[in-house]
C-alpha cells in the first residue's frame, strides 16, 4: 500500500529536523575550540577537560544522581502501590480523591507544586536540603510511575492470579510469584522515567532545595542565565549522551527480545 | 466406600483460613492503599491547603515572611473568629495591580498561540508518521519520544545559541544574504513561541499519532470513491475522526505552557510577562510569599477548565475505544 | 431392548438412589449488583462423572464454575464437596483445580515450572516434583518442551500444558472453562477425545463449561442446560436430544420442528393433536399432556421423510412445496413449506449414490413422520 505521499515524507523529515537540529548543533558546538560560543574555532575537547575540573558542577552532578536514584526507587514502590490500589480496589472510601491526587500532579504547573512543597517544609520546620529535594521528587515522580504501572495492570490477565491461587498459592505468595514478575518490565520503565524526571527537574528542585544541595539543573540554570558558555554545552552533551545511550540500549534489548519472541512463536506454529 | 470417602476428605483437608492469615491479608491489602494515600495527602493535598492559607495572610518582614492566619494551637473557636476577618488583601492587590492581570492574560495568550502553532507543525508530522510503512512506525515513534528523555532545560538552552543576535540562525541567514541586519528574535514573544512549540511538540504528536494510526485508511478510499477530492476527504473524514487526538494534544500543550517558567525566563527576557515567571519572581526576588501563593491559587483556578476538558475528552475516547 | 440414542450406558450413578452425590449445589443464588447470575439452583454431580454445563453467555454457567473453584461465593445457598460445605474456604485451599479459558500460563516460567507450580506450593520435595512433572509431560506428550516458555508453544501445546498443570496436583475434581474454545475446529475434535481418554485413565470428576453443544454432546456423561441463571434440564446427551424437557432445550440443542396444537384426545401414551389449520397428528410420548392442553410436538429433521408421493402406511403426512434445499454431500437438507404456511426442515442421509425420487425447488412434496418420532412438550 503506497499511501506514503511525498507530502507525508517531507513533513516527517522536516518535523524530525526541527526536533533534532538544536540538539545536534549544541553537541557540535561543545567541541568548538573558540571561547566565543557561536564562532567555530576548530575541533577541540578542551571544554570537557574544563568541565571535569569544575568542582561545583561535579558536586552538583553527584547530588543529582543521588537524589535521582533514591527518589526514583522510593517513587517506584509508592507508585506501584498506588497503581495497585487504583486497579485492584474499585471501591474504598475516598477513592475519587485518591485518583485525583494521583493524576493531578501530571498536569500541575511545576511552579505550584514547588511552591506548595516549600511552604509545607517551612510550616513543619524541615530544613531545606538534600532530604527535602528527595521528598519533593518522590512526590511528583511517583504519579508518573503510577500511570505507567497502572496501564500495564489494566491489561493484566487476572486469570493468571486466579490460576496461582487455584494451584494453592495464597494471595501474598501469588503477588510475589506471579503478579510482580509479570508487571516487572513496566515497573522498571517506571523507575527509569522517575529517574530521568528527577535528573531533569529544575523548578521543583529550586523551591525544595536549600544550601548545600544544589542539583545539576539548578547549577546549569544559574550559569545559563548569564549566557551560553562552551562549558555548559559540554555538560549538556554529556547528559544527552548518557540518556541517549540508556534509551538506545534499552530499546535494542527490547527489540532483540521481541524479534526472538516472534521467531519462537513462528517456530512454535510450524511445530504445532 | 466409606473408607474411600474418609481417605478422600483427609487428603483434601480443606480448612477455613486461620485468624492470623486473615488479619495479615486484611492489613496488607489496606497497606497498598494507605501508604500511597497518606503520602499524597501529606505531600500533595496538605501543601495546597497551606498555599491557600498563606495566600490569605499578611506579608511580614520575617522568616517565614508572613503572619500565619490560623494556627492549630488556638483551637476551633479561634479558627472561626479569624475566619471572619480573613485577609483577602492579596487577592484585592492582584486585581488592582495591572501587572498581575496582564501576566495572566499574556500567559493564556502565549500558551494559546503556541498551542495553535504546535498543532500546525505537529499534525502533518503525526499524519506522515501514521501513513509511514508499518515497519518504520515504532522507530519513528521512538524518535519522537527520545527528545522527551533529554533534559527540558538543555533543549531550551540549545535555542539560546541559535536565536541570539549573533547566533547560528542569524549567521546562516546573513551568509545566505536573506537578511542584511540580524533578526531580533531572542527576548521576544516569537522566541517563546518557538521554545514552547519545540519543547512540547512530542506531547502534541503522540495523541495525534495514536488517533490517526487507528484510523482505517479505507475510509478515505471510500470517501474518494464516493466523489470527495483528497482535500475535502481530509476535512470531512480524517480531521473529524482525529478530533479526540487534537483535543488531547492541545490540552497537553496548553496546560503546562500557561504555567511555564523556564522558557519565558531564558528565551523571553525581562520584558516578558508570564504568570509562572511572575510567581517565581514574587517568591525568590521579592520574598512576598502571600502574594505568590495568591498568584498560585488563581493560576490553578485558571487551569481547572482546560484540565476538565482534557479529562472529559480522555474519558470519552476511552469509552469509544471499547 | 429399546434405548434412547445409540449408546448403552453402564456408568449411571444418577439413576442409582443409593449413590451419594460428590458435588452438590443446594439452592445456590448468586447476585452481582442487581444482576442475578444464578437463581436458586440445585444440581448434583457424581464422582468420576464427566459433567458439562452448557448455556449461552449470561446463562450463569461460568459463575457456577467460579463458585465451585472459590473465586466467587454464593449469595445464598451452599455448595458441598464430598459432604463438606465449601463456604469460606479460599481457592488455594480447595482440593480442585481449574483449567482456564485463556490457559493462564505464567509467561515468566518454563513449561516445567508451570506444571510444578501447584506442587511447589504444597511443599512437595524437589525430586518428587521433578518426577511428577516428567510424568505429566509424558501424559500430554510434551516431553521435549519442558524447558520452553509458554510463548514458544503453539496453541494446542499451550492447551496441553494448562491441562497438565491442572492435573499435576491430582485434584479430586478438574474444572474446565471453555477448554477448547481457542483451538481451531480440527484440533478441537482431536482434543475432545484426548480429554475423554484422560478422564477415564485418571478416574477424575470433570466439570466442563462450554457454549458449544456439539462439544458437550461428544464428551459429557450428563449435560446441564442453563438459561438466565436457571437450570433447564439435566440429562444424558441422548435424553437431551431425543427427549428435551421444554421448547427451550429442544431449540437450544440441534435443529427441531415444532408442530403446535391442542390435545384433542388422550389415550395411554398416545394423543391426537389438532393444529391451528385443523390438521390432525397422532403422536406417542405424550407425557403429562392432558386433553385441552396447548402443546408442541417436537420432531428432529432427520426423523422426517420427504417424498414426491404420499408414503403408504404413514399416519402423519402433510403436503407442501419444496421451498429451499441444500445438498451437503453426506446428506440433503429440505425446507418444505406446508399448505398451512409452516416451514418444516427435513434432512435425508444420502446412503446411496443415486436416488429414484429426486426433488427440486417448487416441487410438490409430502412430509411424513412416525407417531414416536418426537416428544410432546407442554413447557
Amino acid at each position: 500500500m503506497s499511501t506514503w505521499t511525498r507530502f507525508n515524507i517531507v513533513s516527517v523529515v522536516l518535523g524530525f529536523a526541527f526536533l533534532y537540529l538544536p540538539i545536534v548543533l549544541l553537541i557540535i558546538y561543545s567541541f568548538n575550540d573558540s571561547k566565543l560560543v557561536t564562532v567555530w574555532g576548530g575541533f577541540s575537547t578542551r571544554w570537557y577537560g574544563e568541565l571535569f575540573r569544575n568542582q561545583g558542577l561535579m558536586d552538583a552532578a553527584w547530588v543529582t544522581l543521588r537524589v535521582g536514584f533514591i527518589s526514583a526507587t522510593v517513587a517506584t514502590v509508592l507508585g506501584t502501590l498506588a497503581a495497585l490500589a487504583l486497579t485492584r480496589y474499585t471501591r474504598f472510601r475516598g477513592r475519587v480523591l485518591f485518583s485525583g491526587m494521583v493524576f493531578a500532579p501530571l498536569v500541575m504547573p511545576e511552579v505550584i507544586t514547588g511552591l506548595s512543597l516549600l511552604l509545607l517544609f517551612v510550616a513543619v520546620g524541615l530544613d531545606r536540603g538534600f532530604f527535602t529535594v528527595t521528598l519533593a521528587h518522590i512526590t511528583f515522580t511517583m504519579c508518573f510511575v503510577a500511570v505507567v504501572v497502572q496501564a500495564r495492570l489494566m491489561s493484566f490477565d487476572r486469570s493468571l492470579e486466579e490460576a496461582a491461587m487455584d494451584l494453592g498459592a495464597p494471595p501474598v505468595k501469588t503477588f510475589f510469584q506471579v503478579t510482580l514478575p509479570v508487571i516487572l518490565p513496566a515497573i522498571i520503565s517506571g523507575w527509569m522515567l522517575a529517574f530521568t524526571l528527577s535528573l531533569d527537574d529544575l523548578v521543583i528542585a529550586s523551591f525544595a532545595s536549600g544550601p548545600g544541595a544544589t542539583t545539576l539543573p539548578m547549577k546549569i540554570y544559574s550559569q545559563v542565565r548569564l549566557g551560553v558558555t562552551p562549558e555548559i554545552n559540554a555538560a549538556c552533551t554529556l547528559m544527552i549522551a548518557v540518556v541517549a545511550a540508556g534509551v538506545l540500549i534499552a530499546s535494542v534489548v527490547n527489540k532483540r527480545r521481541e524479534v526472538q519472541r516472534q521467531r519462537d512463536e513462528q517456530a512454535a506454529l510450524r511445530l504445532g | 466406600m466409606a473408607e474411600a470417602t474418609a481417605s478422600l476428605s483427609s487428603a483434601a483437608q480443606p480448612a477455613a483460613p486461620s485468624f492470623g492469615d486473615r488479619m495479615f491479608q486484611a492489613l496488607t491489602s489496606r497497606l497498598v492503599i494507605i501508604v500511597p494515600y497518606l503520602w499524597l495527602l501529606l505531600f500533595f493535598l496538605i501543601p495546597f491547603v497551606i498555599v491557600f492559607r498563606i495566600s490569605l495572610s499578611q506579608t511580614a518582614i520575617a522568616m517565614p515572611p508572613y503572619t500565619p492566619v490560623f494556627s492549630l494551637q488556638d483551637g476551633l473557636a479561634a479558627f472561626f473568629d479569624q475566619l471572619r476577618e480573613l485577609n483577602f488583601d492579596n487577592y484585592v492587590w492582584l486585581t488592582e495591580d495591572p501587572l498581575y492581570f496582564n501576566a495572566y492574560v499574556s500567559s493564556v495568550w502565549i500558551a494559546a498561540v503556541s498551542t495553535f502553532f504546535a498543532l500546525l507543525v505537529g499534525y502533518p508530522v503525526a499524519y506522515g508518521m501514521a501513513r509511514a510503512p508499518a515497519a518504520w512506525r515504532p522507530t519513528l515513534l521512538m524518535l519522537v519520544i527520545l527528545p522527551f528523555w533529554t533534559s527540558f532545560l538543555i533543549r531550551v538552552y540549545a535555542w539560546m545559541g541559535i536565536l541570539k543576535p549573533e547566533g547560528l540562525l542569524n549567521q546562516l541567514l546573513l551568509s545566505l544574504n536573506v537578511i542584511d541586519t540580524p533578526l531580533l528574535i531572542m527576548n521576544t514573544h516569537t522566541a517563546i513561541f518557538i521554545g514552547i512549540v519545540y519543547s512540547y511538540l512530542p506531547f502534541m504528536i503522540l495523541p495525534l499519532y495514536s488517533a490517526l494510526e487507528k484510523m482505517d485508511y479505507s475510509l478515505i478510499e471510500a470517501a474518494q470513491d464516493l466523489g470527495c477530492t483528497p482535500i475535502s476527504a481530509f476535512w470531512k473524514i480524517t480531521f473529524p475522526l482525529s478530533l479526540p487526538g487534537v483535543i488531547a494534544g492541545c490540552m497537553l500543550v496548553f496546560i503546562p505552557a500557561v504555567g511555564e517558567f523556564v522558557i519565558p525566563d531564558l528565551l523571553g527576557g525581562s520584558q516578558t510577562l508570564m504568570i509562572g515567571k511572575t510567581l517565581w519572581n514574587e517568591f525568590f526576588a521579592n520574598r512576598d510569599w502571600p502574594v505568590s501563593s495568591a498568584v498560585a491559587v488563581i493560576l490553578l483556578l485558571l487551569l481547572i477548565v482546560p484540565i476538565m476538558i482534557f479529562q472529559f475528552a480522555q474519558a470519552r475516547a476511552q469509552e469509544q475505544g471499547r | 431392548m429399546k434405548s434412547l440414542g445409540s449408546i448403552r450406558r453402564s456408568f449411571a450413578p444418577w439413576n442409582d438412589p443409593s449413590a451419594k452425590p460428590y458435588i452438590s449445589f443446594e439452592n445456590v443464588t448468586k447476585v452481582f449488583g442487581d444482576f442475578t447470575a444464578v437463581d436458586n439452583l440445585t444440581l448434583h454431580i457424581y464422582e468420576r462423572e464427566f459433567f458439562a454445563l452448557l448455556g449461552g453467555s449470561g446463562s450463569g454457567k461460568s459463575t457456577l464454575l467460579r463458585m465451585l473453584a472459590g473465586f466467587d461465593e454464593p449469595t445464598k445457598g451452599r455448595i458441598l464437596l464430598d459432604g463438606q460445605d465449601l463456604r469460606g474456604i479460599p481457592p488455594y485451599k480447595r482440593p480442585l483445580n481449574m483449567m482456564f479459558q485463556s490457559y493462564a500460563l505464567f509467561p515468566h516460567m518454563t513449561v516445567e515450572s508451570n506444571i510444578g507450580f501447584g506442587l511447589k506450593q504444597e511443599g512437595v520435595p524437589k525430586a518428587e516434583i521433578e518426577a511428577r512433572v516428567a510424568e505429566m509431560l509424558k501424559l500430554v506428550k510434551l516431553e521435549q518442551f519442558g524447558k520452553r516458555k509458554p510463548h514458544q508453544l503453539s496453541g494446542g501445546q499451550r492447551q496441553r500444558v494448562a491441562l497438565a498443570r491442572a492435573v499435576a496436583k491430582r485434584p479430586k475434581v478438574l474444572l474446565l472453562d471453555e477448554p477448547l474454545g481457542a483451538l481451531d475446529k480440527k484440533l478441537r475434535e482431536e482434543t475432545q477425545f484426548e480429554l475423554m481418554d484422560l478422564q477415564q485413565s485418571l478416574g477424575l470428576t470433570f466439570v466442563i463449561v462450554t457454549h458449544d453443544q456439539e462439544e458437550a454432546m461428544t464428551m459429557a456423561d450428563r449435560i446441564a442446560i442453563l438459561d438466565k441463571g436457571n437450570l433447564m434440564q439435566v440429562a444424558t446427551p441422548a435424553e437431551i436430544y431425543e427427549a428435551p424437557a421444554s421448547r427451550f432445550v429442544a431449540n437450544f440443542v440441534g435443529n427441531v420442528n415444532m408442530f403446535e396444537g391442542t390435545v384433542a384426545a388422550r389415550e395411554a401414551a398416545t394423543a391426537r393433536i389438532t393444529g391451528a389449520s385443523g390438521a390432525q397428528i397422532l403422536v406417542e410420548n405424550a407425557g403429562d399432556a392432558a386433553a385441552g392442553n396447548t402443546v408442541a410436538f417436537a420432531v428432529r429433521p432427520e426423523k422426517i421423510k420427504v417424498s414426491s408421493k404420499r408414503p403408504e402406511g404413514t399416519v402423519n403426512a402433510m403436503q407442501g412445496e419444496v421451498y429451499d434445499l441444500a445438498y451437503l454431500g453426506d446428506m440433503t437438507v429440505y425446507h418444505v413449506r406446508l399448505d398451512d404456511g409452516q416451514v418444516v426442515k427435513a434432512s435425508a442421509l444420502n446412503s446411496s449414490r443415486v436416488t429414484d425420487d429426486p426433488l427440486t425447488w417448487n416441487d410438490r412434496a409430502w412430509i411424513s413422520f412416525q407417531p414416536d418420532a418426537g416428544v410432546v412438550l407442554t413447557r
